[in-house]
């Protein structure tokens, strides 16, 4: 480190003096802080000492100054919990001990109901019904008044609070369609034949069945899904007239599930909600526009 | 000994990320037996070394390219979810290879390469310990490709920006206490009195990004051939440290050094001494106390205790006048000389450099504040505020950098096209602001959404209803990045076509004004 002597002067366009200090050619001027600069730094300074008198702030030994508005994020959440809670806690209440159709007998309750279920709807049933409720394919739409499992309410809460298939819950809604395809019940020609019929049932465009496909039919599917085709919501089989297609109203989707079956599973609600946001599930699912 | 680690792997990942190194290695040896004998440097103080610099300075584009690129793919997977190739492809692997090939790489890489520039002329002196600068150099990017294959190949540790697992940590800090020492030497042997601002903005920056790695990657591994290893730090504990280290990566890495940066490249490109000693002084020491307590902003409103929450807020809030300090340190120094904006396109892109630091510096300090962190937390927002950073900021002011080191490191009269700059810098811009407008305006709608109560207190949009809100929006973000990346490119051909010699024939930018001392 060699010293060089410093030489202050005074730079030409700005009229302030240098520092004397040079780096490659790199001069710095003197000028003085920027008053706005220095006040406003003090003014955040000032706002944050303040603050932290004022909120939880500075760790001690064995705890933190606890600030002397007492807050709390914690207190503050469960205030607001427990606010919402007393607000609504004599609806609540009723929706608790009511069953559900008298709930529905009654207007400010059953409001009340659709709200909550709708909104535990999207939380809990939108990633699979969808947000609108319109499903998709291998997840039922709830608009319809078409129902695998029933559609009055009661039969609605059951669905949602045991699930369909659910492994977990010994009382859950629970049907196989067979294989009949790949487990040989039906020959190569039959199966055919059956698509046939069951496309005809709801006007989809196929080959005309044969003669014996409505003996057929009432030997190998009324059982589950009735002598007229129209569903059995007690076993869970689905109407096949009404051109509500849970996979897809097409040749193709009737012969795979003929052939090897696809099934659904739902949770059963039960599981992981309470008993009155199931109830308010079924009134909302209820009301969507298909309920019986 | 990479190859026998590969051969001992009880991981398929771990086995095939020591098999990369051993290619790797392997290519590096060869390409180094072929280099020619090395002529001997004559000592004597204008001797700086500079080879690392020129290297450094494209590789710089380099990885800023591949950066952006993988930046243009991560937001085109944002909005179009079928561009997710798996398993390699998938935004989970890309978005970290993103953030890292911009930070680190680009980022990175920039700052390693400008700061042997700069402490080499402002001390009048050469790197120290000779070939040290080659290992720091080398090692460093050896760092970046083990971390990229590593994040391909799925092998992470789940902390933001600070993905790589335990050897290749490991590595980094071997590396770093180089580039310390390095750095230190070199100053130690300084010919100038005094050292100058920007090195101290370039050590508080090697020095603190040391300490921040190896606390925040204090791990053990579960077995010395496998790529998994464990935290020492586990709950709130665990999260506070990783954001004690990610805020002050955005701290000390993507601020403190670049305002080395900018305190070197931006008085020297306008000619013109530095706006103010003291503030530089002031604002150095504020920012570097202050910075490093604010990172429990980043975890408001959760199992943190609210007297940290507290702290980190009442610091972040405290930080706005010292990174404000760096902004007027760097627009004043153009003080008698603001004609230059206008006919120096490099001027213009370090300006506005400073100008987006500016204004996320002060954006940084009102999202802290709790009662707004409430509504901008965990959305689009943040995303937003870290774009205009660090394209706005690391990137303009790495650009403005390179476009003033490459002429002279080649020894070339001028770039091969000024015009090409001043057209990287509107590309550059405009995509900023595009980016940056769609992330604020789909980032407060996402937060109104999520918190939109009926009067009964029950929720009104489902999550997959402000995803899709969010659609057109991300679209947006998409055509700002591929403006930024279009600057990138014509800058990797402008840079390319000056470290060749050749120079466009065009019409000059405007010629300046006689400066007019002052009255």
């Amino acid at each position: 480190m060699t010293d060089k002597p410093t030489t202050r002067e005074i730079d030409e366009l700005t009229g302030t003096e240098t520092t004397g200090h040079e780096w490659d050619g790199i001069k710095e001027l003197n000028t003085p802080m920027p008053r706005w600069w220095l006040w406003t730094f003090y003014a955040t300074i000032a706002f944050s000492v303040g603050y932290t008198i004022l909120f939880p702030a500075w760790p001690m030994i064995s705890s933190a100054t606890g600030g002397v508005l007492g807050y709390s994020s914690r207190a503050e959440l469960h205030q607001d919990l427990s606010n919402l809670q007393t607000a609504n806690q004599a609806v609540v209440n009723r929706i608790t001990e009511l069953p559900l159709h008298e709930i529905l007998a009654d207007g400010e309750l059953t409001r009340f109901a659709s709200a909550a279920g709708a909104s535990a709807f999207k939380v809990n049933c939108s990633q699979c019904h969808g947000t609108g409720a319109a499903g998709a394919s291998g997840y039922p739409n709830l608009n319809d008044d078409s129902w695998i499992w029933g559609g009055t309410v009661d039969d609605i809460y059951l669905t949602i609070a045991h699930g369909v298939r659910s492994a977990t819950d010994p009382d859950t809604r629970f049907n196989l369609m067979p294989n009949f395809g790949a487990d040989g019940m039906l020959d190569r020609a039959q199966i055919k034949d059956m698509v046939a019929y069951v496309a005809g049932l709801s006007g989809i465009e196929a080959e005309s069945a044969s003669p014996e496909a409505a003996q057929l039919f009432l030997d190998n599917c009324s059982g589950c899904h009735g002598a007229d085709a129209k569903g059995v919501a007690e076993l869970g089989g689905p109407d096949l007239t009404d051109a509500i297609w849970l996979y897809e109203g097409s040749v193709a989707s009737i012969e795979a599930q003929l052939n090897r079956a696809r099934h659904g599973m739902m949770p059963a609600w039960s599981e992981k909600l309470d008993d009155v946001t199931i109830k308010q599930l079924a009134i909302y699912v209820h009301g969507l526009g298909g309920g019986q | 000994m990479a190859a026998l680690l590969s051969g001992l792997a009880v991981d398929a990942p771990f086995r095939l990320h020591m098999g990369i190194l051993t290619l790797v290695l392997g290519l590096a040896t060869l390409v180094a037996l072929r280099l020619p004998e090395r002529v001997a440097v004559p000592a004597g103080e204008a001797s700086y070394m500079d080879q690392p610099v020129r290297i450094g300075s494209l590789l710089t584009v380099f990885w800023g390219v591949v950066g952006f690129l993988v930046g243009v793919l991560v937001a085109a997977q944002l909005a179009f979810p079928d561009l997710n190739f798996g398993p390699w492809f998938t935004f989970s692997r890309l978005r970290p290879l993103h953030t890292s090939a911009v930070v680190f790489a680009f980022g990175g890489t920039a700052l390693l390469t400008t700061s042997f520039y700069v402490v080499q002329r402002t001390s009048r002196a050469r790197l120290f310990g000779g070939d040290l600068a080659w290992f720091v150099f080398w090692g460093y990017q050896l760092f970046i490709v083990m971390a990229a294959t590593g994040y391909l190949l799925g092998i992470t540790q789940g902390r933001e920006y600070a993905e790589p697992e335990w050897y290749v940590d490991l590595w980094l800090t071997i590396v770093w206490v180089a580039y310390l020492i390095l750095f230190l030497g070199t100053l130690l042997r300084r010919k100038e009195p005094h050292i100058y601002v920007a090195n101290w903005f370039y050590l508080a920056f090697i020095v603190t990004v040391a300490m921040l790695h190896v606390v925040n990657n204090l791990a053990v591994p579960v077995s010395v051939f496998g790529s998994r290893s464990y935290s020492l730090f586990s709950g709130v504990q665990d999260a506070l440290t990783q954001w004690w280290y990610g805020h002050n990566a955005v701290g000390f890495f993507l601020t403190a050094g670049f305002l080395g940066m900018m305190y070197y490249y931006m008085p020297k490109q306008a000619e013109r001494p530095v706006y103010s000693y003291r503030l530089s002084i002031i604002h150095f020491w504020s920012l570097i106390f202050l910075y490093i307590w604010a990172g429990p902003h980043h975890l408001h409103y959760t199992a943190l205790p609210d007297w940290a929450q507290t702290l980190g807020m009442v610091f972040s809030v405290m930080l706005w006048m010292p990174s404000w300090g760096g902004m007027i340190n760097g627009l004043m120094t153009l003080r008698g000389a603001w004609d230059k904006l206008r006919t120096d396109p490099i001027i213009r892109m370090m300006v506005i450099a400073v100008a987006f630091y500016g204004m996320s510096t002060f954006e940084g300090p009102v999202m802290s504040i709790k009662s707004v962190n409430g509504l901008s937390h965990y959305t689009d927002w943040t995303i937003g505020h870290v774009h205009s950073g660090a394209l706005g900021w690391v990137g303009m002011i790495s650009f403005g950098a390179v476009y003033f080191m490459v002429p002279r490191l080649w020894g070339r009269e001028r770039l091969y096209s000024l015009r090409m700059v001043n057209w990287h810098f509107w590309l550059a811009t405009l995509g900023i602001v595009v980016y940056a407008a769609a992330m604020w305006v789909a980032g407060i709608m996402q937060g109104l959404m999520w918190r939109e109560y009926d009067s009964q207190g029950f929720l009104v949009y489902s999550f997959a209803e402000t995803v899709a809100a969010m659609h057109p929006y991300y679209v947006m973000r998409l055509g700002g990045g591929l403006l930024y990346l279009a600057g990138g490119l014509v800058m990797a051909f402008n840079i390319w076509m000056t470290v060749v010699g050749r120079v466009r024939t065009e019409r000059p930018m405007p010629t300046a004004a006689v400066p007019q001392p002052a009255e």
